[in-house]
C-alpha cells in the first residue's frame, strides 16, 4: 500500500468515524453501540467517496479547490434531513429576511480583494460610521424614508475619511492587511466607544450645564441618553427609521420569485448569446446555462402554483423589500460596471502585481486608498441597510461582529483573498445564513441539545475563515517552492 | 550624420565617487541593429537605466553628460515617461501580468477607454474600457510579430517564447515607438524560438526602428547586428562595423583586460592528484542561477575557479552542493556519496560555504561577531558548548579574538553586531565563521563583491595563504575573471547552466570571452586563438 | 577590542513606545495619588498581583516571536490546553496541589501535541501566520465551547446545577486551589502590599529558563531561524522543525500560563472568556520594546509589568477622578485603543509584502 492510500484511508477512517459516531447516535437514539455501528459505516462511506473520487481526478479537484463550499452544501444537506422542526416556509422567510439584510455589506469586500489587499475586516469601520450617522439623524429626529437619506448622507463623508486613514494604514502595512484590518477595526471600535459612553454628554455638551434634560430636551433626544445625560444607551430604538427602505416598496414574495427567477434566466441568456458570439469575453458554457435555465423555470412554475391555487401557506410568506431588492442589484450591477472601467482596471493590475502596475506608471499607493474607501462607503451603506431592517441598535456591539460574518459568508461562497466576484457574494450568504438558521435545529435533532448547534455555528464563522485563508495561503507556497527542473 | 536617432554626449555615472561609466560617447541611427556587449558590471545596465530614467539614477545624484534625441537633448525622469520619447525596453525578466489577458497586459495602463454616462460625472478614470478596439490593435501588434495565437488568452500558461512575444508587441504597440532595447531576448528562448525572434528583431529593424540589443550570444549579434559596441569597466572599447570583425576580437576583446595579472608564483603551484569533490550531473533549481547538468571534480589542495556571466548558473553549483537550493545529480566526497539536499550532512563532512548574498545569507547581521564566528561549528560539531548544553561564552570569545587577530579585523569589540562593519571586515568574519569549523573544502562565491579595492587584494591573498599553509582545497566562484585568474589553479566557465570549458588562468583572453558566450562550441575547431 | 563584557546599554532595549505608556503610568499613578489619595502601596500591590497572573502568558510570546511566527495571536489554542487540563484534574477528584500537579502535567502533555500540530500549521501558511493564528484561535475557543457544553464531564463542582454541559466559570475553591500559588510563601509588606510569592517565583523561573533556552544549542537555532531563515539554513538547520519546536513551547506556556492565571483569580474561565486574551497579551510585550520580529526576555517582564500595571491603577483611579461614569467600562475602553494602537504600530515595522 502505497503512503498516498494509506493516509487517505486514515483520514476517511478518522473523519467518517467521528461523524458517523455522532450521526447514527443521535438520529436513532442507539446509544454507544449504535455510534460504534454508525463509526465503521461512516469510515466506510468516506472512504469509498475518496476512492469514487479518485476515478474522476477533475471532479476532484474542483471539490477540492472549493472544499468550503462543498462542506457547506453537505452542511446544509444534512441540516434539510435531519431536522423537522423547521418548516419550508420558516426556513425560506428568514433566510431571505437576512439575505436581503446581509447582501449589501457582502458585496463591499469585493474591490479590495480584486486589488490585492484582501478581505477587508476593516469594513467595520464603515459600520462604526453608519452607526454615527444614524445617532445623529436619531438625534435630530428626521423621520422615515427622508431620515435613510440623511443617514446615507452623514455617514458618507465620515466613511470616507476613515477609509482614506484605513487605506493609509494598509499601504504601511503591506503583506499584513487582514490582521492589520481586524487589529485597526478593534482599535476604531475603542475610540467609537469612548466617545458614544463618555464624549457625548461628558465632554461634547448636549444640554447647557444644570439644565434638566426633560426641559431642555425632546423625548427621542432623552431615548438615546443615557438617563444621567452622559453617554448613549446601550440600544438605540430607531423608530420610524425601521424598514425605512424595505418598506418602500413591497410585493408579494411568489411575485419577487417570477420576477427574479425570469430576470435571471434573461441575463442567462444574454451572456451565453454575447459570449458565443464573442469568445474574446470568455467561454459559453452551454451545460451550465440549461442547468441554470432548468432551476430558473422550476422556480417560475412553482410560484405560478403557489400564485394560482393561492396556498395560504406561501402566499403568507413575508413580503419581499423591493426597493432594498433593487438597491443591491444595482450595487451587483454597478461593481461589475466598475470592473470594466479603466479604475477597475487598475485596481486589478495592482492586485495582480504591484511592482508590474508600479512600473507601468499607475499610483499603487493611491489605488489602493481608494479601493479602501470605497469598500468602507459601501459598508456604511450596507450597514444602513442591515439596521433599518432589524429597527434597533445596538450601541455597543451591532458593528462588531459584521467583519468576521461578511467575510466567512464571502469564503464560503468561494471566494478567496485574491479572486472575489458577486457570485460568490450571493452563494456565500445563501449557504451561511442557511447554516445560521439549520444549527441549533440539527444540535438538537443530532445530539438533543441546541447549545451544540449554536456553539457550533460559532465555531464554524472562525473555522471557515482559518481553513478558507489556510488553504489559500498553503497552495500558494507550494506552487512557489523551488524545484529542480529536469 | 543625419539620421542620428539618439546620442549619449560624454555621458559619465558614478555611486559615491565610484565611476561605473566614464565618458561614454554613443550614436544609435534610426533602423539599425545596434549590439552592446559586456561583462557583468561593464555598465550596460547603467546606460539602460540613464536612458530609461530609472530611480536608481536620480536617487543617487543622476548623471554626467547628456543624452539627445534628434540632436535635441531628453529628459527622462521615469521609465513611463520615457514612452512619449517613443522609447521602450523588452525586459530580461518579463513584465507581464500572469492573470491576465495578451490585450490586457500590451494595453496595461494604456487603455482604450470611451465614456459612459456615469465617467461624464465622475471623472476620466471611470470610462469603460473599449476591449474591441483594445483587442484590435493587440492584433495588430502580434501581426506584426508574425504571431498567431488568439489575442485573449491568458498569459499564464503561455510557452516562454511566446511571453517574450508578448513583450515585444506591447512595446511596438505604443504609438510612435522608434528605438527599442533588447535585454538578453534570446536567453531563456530555445533555438527555434529564439531564430523567430531575431527574424521578428530584423524585420522591426527594416521598418525603422532603431535597435539596441544587448546579448552575450557573440554568434547572434555577428549574423543580426549591424554594429556592436563593446564595454569593459565602465569604459566604451569600441564601436565597430560588424562586418568589420568577427567573433573572435570581440570577444577578446570583451574580456581583455589593461590590468595585467601578476601570477609569478603560478608555475610553482604543486597540489596532489587525489581527488576530493566529484560533482556529476549536477541539476540545481535555483531560481534565475538555474543549473542544468555540470561534472566537474575538484583535486587535492587545489583552487578551483568557477566563472561566467551573471544568470548562467555559476553561482547555483555551490548553493545545489550545499542543499540551500533543491538539486539532484551525483556527489562523491573524499570517495564517499555526499547526500544532497542536506545541508547538515555536507557541513558535517567537513564542507565550509561562503555565501555570495553575504548580508542575507552570510551573515547573523544584528548578532554579535563572536556568534556569528562560532554559530556554524557549534551548530554542527557541538563545539562551543557548555556541559549543560549552554553557549560557552569565554571559548566562544577566545576564539572569536584569536580570529579577529588572525584574520585582521577591524571591530571594536568582538561584541559589536555583524551589521555594524564594513563589507570587507563583514566578509572576514564569514571567512573566520569557515575557518572555525576546520573544513577540507571550502566553497566561497562572490569572495570580493561589494568590497572596496584595498581589501580585496587582502582577502584574496587570505584564500591564497589558507591554500598554500594549511592545504585548504578552495571552490571560488566569481563574476569577476580577472580575481578568479589571479589565484585559481583552473577555471571552469559556466554557461546556461552547463560547463562550456575548462581553462588555465592564463588562456588568452579570446578564450575566456568566446566560452562565456557560449560561442566556442559553435567554432570547434580550425579557430584555435 | 578585548573587553569581555558587554556594556549594558538601556537604549538599545527600549523604544518610544516603551516610554509613553510607561510616562502614562506614571501619569495615573501620580494623578491617583495626589488628586484621588490612594495610598501607592494599594496601587503597587495591584499592579504586581496582575503582573504575577499575567507573566506567564506574556513569556509564552517570546518563542513565537524569536522563532519568526511573530506575535502568537493564536494564544487561545495553549489556553484551551490548559483548560482542559485542569477540567480533567476536577472531574477525577484531585484537590489543592494534586489538582495543581496533574493539571499542570496534563497541560504539558496536551500542549506538546497540540503545539506540534499548531507548528505544522503555522509552517505552511508562512507569510501570514499572524492572520490565519488569529482565526485559529478564536476557532479553537468555538471547538472547545463544544467540548465544554458535552457531557464528557459531570463532576458537580463544574457542571450547571440544572441542564447539560460546564458552567461558565468555575470556582476553584471548591478544589482548594484558590490562589495555591500566590498564598505560597506570601508575606505582607506594609499594610497593603502582599507579594504573592509562589507566582512570582514560577514567572521568573520561567523567564530564566527560557533564558537559559534561548542560549542553548537549539535555542540559539531558533532564534537564528527566525532572525534570518535563509542564514539559518546556510548553517545546516532545519528552520521548519525550529519554528515547530518553538510553537509547541508557546502552546505549553500558554497552557501552563492559564492555570497560573487561573489559581490567582480563583476561577477557571470556560467559554468565551479566552477569545480575546491574545491581544492584551500581545500588547503587553510590545509595550516592553519587543518588535514583531524580535522579543527578549526582558521586554517580556518590563512589558508585562508596565502594561498590566497601567491597566490595575487606571480602574481605581478613574473610579475617583471621573465621577458618574462607569470606571470599569472607561478602563476597558482605554485598554482597547492602547492595546491595538501599540500592535497596529508594531505591524506598520514588519517589512512587508510587495507583490
Amino acid at each position: 500500500m502505497d503512503k498516498k492510500t494509506l493516509r487517505n484511508l486514515i483520514v476517511s477512517v478518522v473523519i467518517g468515524g467521528f461523524l458517523g459516531f455522532f450521526a447514527l447516535r443521535g438520529l436513532f437514539g442507539g446509544g454507544f453501540l449504535g455510534g460504534i455501528v454508525g463509526a465503521i459505516l461512516g469510515a466506510g462511506i468516506v472512504y469509498l467517496i475518496a476512492y469514487l473520487l479518485s476515478l474522476f481526478p477533475k471532479l476532484a479537484s474542483f471539490l477540492a479547490n472549493n472544499i468550503v463550499t462543498v462542506i457547506f452544501v453537505a452542511f446544509v444537506l444534512l441540516g434539510f434531513m435531519v431536522t423537522k422542526e423547521i418548516t419550508l416556509k420558516n426556513y425560506i422567510e428568514q433566510l431571505f429576511e437576512s439575505v436581503f439584510r446581509n447582501s449589501f455589506l457582502l458585496l463591499s469586500l469585493i474591490i479590495p480583494v480584486i486589488a490585492g489587499l484582501g478581505m477587508n475586516f476593516g469594513i467595520v469601520i464603515g459600520a462604526i460610521s453608519a452607526q454615527l450617522a444614524l445617532i445623529l439623524v436619531r438625534w435630530f429626529d428626521i423621520p422615515s424614508t427622508l431620515g435613510f437619506v440623511a443617514c446615507i448622507v452623514a455617514s458618507t463623508p465620515l466613511a470616507m475619511l476613515f477609509g482614506w486613514l484605513t487605506g493609509k494604514l494598509y499601504n504601511n502595512t503591506r503583506g499584513q492587511e487582514m490582521i492589520a484590518g481586524l487589529i485597526v477595526s478593534y482599535f476604531a471600535s475603542g475610540i467609537y466607544l469612548f466617545i458614544l459612553l463618555f464624549a457625548v454628554g461628558g465632554i461634547i455638551p448636549v444640554a447647557a450645564k444644570g439644565a434638566i434634560l426633560k426641559e431642555v430636551l425632546t423625548r427621542t433626544q432623552r431615548n438615546l441618553l443615557n438617563p444621567l445625560g452622559v453617554g448613549i444607551r446601550v440600544s438605540v430604538d430607531l423608530g420610524s427609521l425601521k424598514y425605512s427602505l424595505d418598506g418602500i416598496w413591497r410585493l408579494p414574495f411568489v411575485t419577487f420569485t417570477i420576477i427574479a427567477a425570469v430576470g435571471f434566466l434573461a441575463w442567462l441568456v444574454i451572456q451565453y448569446m454575447r459570449k458565443k458570439k464573442n469568445p474574446s469575453l470568455g467561454k459559453s458554457n452551454l451545460l451550465l446555462t440549461i442547468a441554470g435555465s432548468i432551476v430558473c423555470v422550476f422556480f417560475v412554475i412553482i410560484s405560478a402554483i403557489v400564485l394560482i391555487t393561492k396556498n395560504a401557506t406561501y402566499m403568507a410568506l413575508r413580503p419581499a423589500p423591493m426597493a432594498t431588492i433593487i438597491v443591491i442589484a444595482l450595487l451587483a450591477v454597478a461593481t461589475n460596471f466598475l470592473l470594466k472601467t479603466k479604475l477597475g482596471q487598475d485596481f486589478r493590475s495592482v492586485g495582480q502585481s504591484q511592482q508590474i502596475a508600479r512600473v507601468s506608471g499607475i499610483n499603487v499607493d493611491r489605488t489602493r486608498i481608494l479601493a479602501t474607501v470605497i469598500s468602507t462607503v459601501l459598508a456604511a451603506w450596507g450597514m444602513l441597510i442591515f439596521l433599518q431592517n432589524i429597527g434597533t441598535l445596538g450601541t455597543y456591539t451591532q458593528h462588531s461582529q459584521i467583519g468576521m460574518f461578511a467575510v466567512a459568508s464571502m469564503l464560503v461562497g468561494g471566494a478567496t483573498t485574491s479572486k472575489a466576484a458577486v457570485k460568490n457574494a450571493f452563494i456565500g450568504v445563501l449557504l451561511f445564513q442557511s447554516m445560521f438558521i439549520l444549527s441549533p435545529a440539527m444540535g438538537r435533532a443530532l445530539f438533543g441539545n441546541p447549545l451544540y448547534g449554536e456553539n457550533f455555528r460559532t465555531f464554524m464563522v472562525y473555522g471557515v475563515i482559518a481553513i478558507a485563508l489556510g488553504l489559500y495561503i498553503w497552495r500558494g507556497l507550494k506552487a512557489a517552492k523551488n524545484k529542480v527542473e529536469e | 550624420m543625419s539620421d542620428c536617432l539618439l546620442s549619449f554626449k560624454n555621458v559619465s555615472k558614478s555611486y559615491d565617487g565610484n565611476y561605473v561609466l566614464k565618458n561614454i560617447n554613443l550614436d544609435i541611427q534610426a533602423g539599425e541593429i545596434h549590439a552592446l556587449i559586456g561583462e557583468n558590471g561593464a555598465g550596460k545596465s547603467t546606460l539602460m537605466n540613464i536612458l530609461f530614467g530609472m530611480s536608481v539614477i536620480h536617487n543617487t545624484g543622476g548623471f554626467e553628460g547628456q543624452v539627445e534625441m534628434n540632436g535635441k537633448p531628453m529628459n527622462v525622469k521615469s521609465p513611463h515617461e520615457a514612452i512619449d520619447y517613443g522609447i521602450g525596453m523588452v525586459h530580461q525578466e518579463f513584465m507581464l501580468i500572469p492573470g491576465f489577458t495578451i490585450t490586457e497586459n500590451i494595453k496595461l495602463n494604456r487603455e482604450i477607454t470611451r465614456n459612459n454616462f456615469i465617467s461624464a460625472v465622475l471623472g476620466e478614470r471611470l470610462k469603460s474600457l473599449d476591449y474591441k478596439l483594445m483587442n484590435m490593435d493587440a492584433r495588430k501588434a502580434l501581426d506584426v510579430l508574425g504571431m498567431d495565437i488568439e489575442e485573449y488568452t491568458m498569459v499564464a500558461g503561455l510557452p516562454v517564447g511566446h511571453m517574450q512575444f508578448v513583450e515585444i508587441a506591447r512595446e511596438i504597440d505604443k504609438t510612435g515607438i522608434k528605438l527599442l532595447v533588447f535585454d538578453e531576448p534570446t536567453a531563456v528562448l530555445a533555438e527555434s524560438e529564439a531564430a523567430n525572434l531575431l527574424q521578428a528583431v530584423r524585420n522591426l529593424a527594416a521598418s525603422g526602428i532603431a535597435i539596441i540589443f544587448i546579448s552575450h550570444r557573440l554568434d547572434e549579434i555577428t549574423s543580426l547586428a549591424d554594429r556592436v559596441t563593446i564595454l569593459r569597466d565602465g569604459e566604451l572599447i569600441v564601436t565597430k562595423n560588424v562586418k568589420d570583425t568577427n567573433i573572435v576580437e570581440i570577444a577578446e576583446l570583451m574580456v581583455g583586460r589593461n590590468v595585467n595579472i601578476t601570477r609569478d608564483d603560478a608555475a610553482q603551484r604543486t597540489y596532489s592528484e587525489e581527488i576530493v569533490l566529484d560533482v556529476k550531473g549536477l541539476r540545481v533549481g535555483m531560481p534565475g542561477e538555474w543549473v542544468k547538468g555540470v561534472d566537474f571534480s575538484v583535486k587535492k589542495g587545489e583552487i578551483l575557479g568557477i566563472g561566467g556571466l551573471a544568470g548562467h548558473g555559476k553561482l547555483g553549483i555551490a548553493n545545489g552542493v550545499l542543499g540551500i537550493y533543491p538539486a539532484s545529480g551525483e556527489i562523491q566526497f573524499q570517495g564517499r556519496p555526499l547526500p544532497l539536499n542536506n545541508t547538515k550532512q555536507v557541513l558535517a563532512s567537513g564542507i565550509a560555504y561562503l555565501s555570495e548574498d553575504r548580508k542575507g545569507v552570510g551573515l547573523w547581521l544584528d548578532e554579535s561577531i563572536e556568534l556569528n564566528i562560532a554559530f556554524t561549528a557549534m551548530q554542527i560539531h557541538g563545539e562551543f558548548l557548555s556541559p549543560l548544553g549552554l553557549q560557552d561564552s569565554k571559548k566562544i570569545h577566545e576564539n572569536a579574538l584569536k580570529m579577529i587577530a588572525d584574520l585582521d579585523i577591524r571591530c571594536t569589540s568582538s561584541l559589536q553586531t555583524a551589521g555594524a562593519l564594513s563589507g570587507g571586515n563583514q566578509q572576514k568574519v564569514c571567512v573566520g565563521r569557515a575557518l572555525t569549523q576546520k573544513p577540507q573544502l571550502l566553497f566561497i562565491s562572490e569572495p570580493t563583491r561589494g568590497i572596496d579595492i584595498g581589501a580585496k587584494k587582502l582577502i584574496l591573498d587570505l584564500l591564497r595563504q589558507l591554500s598554500e599553509e594549511e592545504g585548504m582545497t578552495i571552490v571560488m566562484t566569481s563574476s569577476e575573471l580577472a580575481e578568479l585568474r589571479s589565484i585559481c589553479d583552473k577555471i571552469i566557465i559556466v554557461c546556461e547552466g552547463q560547463v562550456a570549458g575548462i581553462l588555465q588562468p592564463d588562456a588568452p583572453d579570446a578564450e575566456f570571452g568566446l566560452m562565456m558566450s557560449g560561442a566556442n562550441r559553435k567554432l570547434e575547431g580550425g579557430l584555435a586563438v | 577590542m578585548t573587553e569581555t563584557k558587554k556594556s549594558f546599554n538601556l537604549f538599545s532595549y527600549i523604544n518610544m513606545g516603551t516610554i509613553i505608556i510607561a510616562g502614562f503610568l506614571v501619569l495615573i499613578v501620580a494623578m491617583g495619588t495626589v488628586f484621588g489619595k490612594i495610598p501607592l502601596s494599594m496601587m503597587l500591590n495591584d499592579c504586581i498581583t496582575r503582573f504575577g497572573r499575567n507573566g506567564v502568558l506574556v513569556l509564552a510570546m517570546l518563542p513565537a516571536i524569536q522563532s519568526g511566527t511573530g506575535p502568537n495571536f493564536g494564544l487561545p489554542v495553549g489556553i484551551m490546553c490548559g483548560l482542559l487540563a485542569e477540567c480533567i484534574a476536577i472531574e477525577n477528584n484531585f484537590f489543592g496541589l494534586g489538582f495543581l500537579l496533574v493539571s499542570v502535567v496534563l497541560a504539558i502533555g496536551i500542549a506538546s501535541i497540540v503545539g506540534y500540530g499548531y507548528g505544522k500549521l503555522m509552517n505552511s501558511v508562512k507569510g501570514s501566520e499572524m492572520t490565519i493564528a488569529t482565526y485559529v484561535g478564536f476557532a479553537s475557543v468555538g471547538l472547545m465551547n463544544l467540548v465544554w457544553v458535552s457531557t464528557l464531564f459531570r463532576s458537580d463542582k463544574m457542571a450547571w446545577f440544572l441542564g447539560e454541559g460546564l458552567r461558565t466559570t468555575i470556582q476553584l475553591d471548591q478544589v482548594n486551589a484558590n490562589l495555591i500559588l500566590d498564598n505560597f510563601l506570601a508575606f505582607k509588606l506594609g499594610a497593603h502590599i502582599t507579594i504573592p510569592t509562589g507566582t512570582l517565583l514560577v514567572v521568573f523561573v520561567l523567564c530564566y529558563a527560557l533564558y537559559l533556552f534561548f542560549r542553548s544549542k537549539s535555542g540559539v537555532a531558533i532564534a537564528a531561524s527566525g532572525a534570518n531563515p535563509m542564514f539559518a539554513r546556510a548553517a545546516g538547520l532545519h528552520v521548519d522543525n525550529n519554528r515547530i519546536i518553538a510553537s509547541i513551547l508557546t502552546t505549553v506556556l500558554a497552557a501552563l500560563g492559564i492555570i497560573i492565571y487561573g489559581q490567582s483569580f480563583g476561577y477557571v474561565q470556560l467559554y468565551d472568556a479566552p477569545m480575546m486574551m491574545a491581544f492584551p497579551t500581545v500588547a503587553a510585550i510590545l509595550i516592553g520594546g519587543a518588535t514583531a520580529q524580535r522579543a527578549k526576555v526582558f521586554h517580556v517582564i518590563l512589558g508585562a509589568f508596565i502594561f498590566n500595571s497601567m491597566l490595575a491603577t487606571s480602574l481605581p483611579v478613574i473610579n475617583r477622578m471621573v465621577a458618574g461614569t462607569d470606571a470599569a467600562v472607561l478602563t476597558d475602553v482605554i485598554r482597547q485603543v492602547v492595546q491595538n494602537g501599540i500592535i497596529l504600530y508594531a505591524l506598520m515595522q514588519v517589512r512587508g509584502g510587495n507583490r
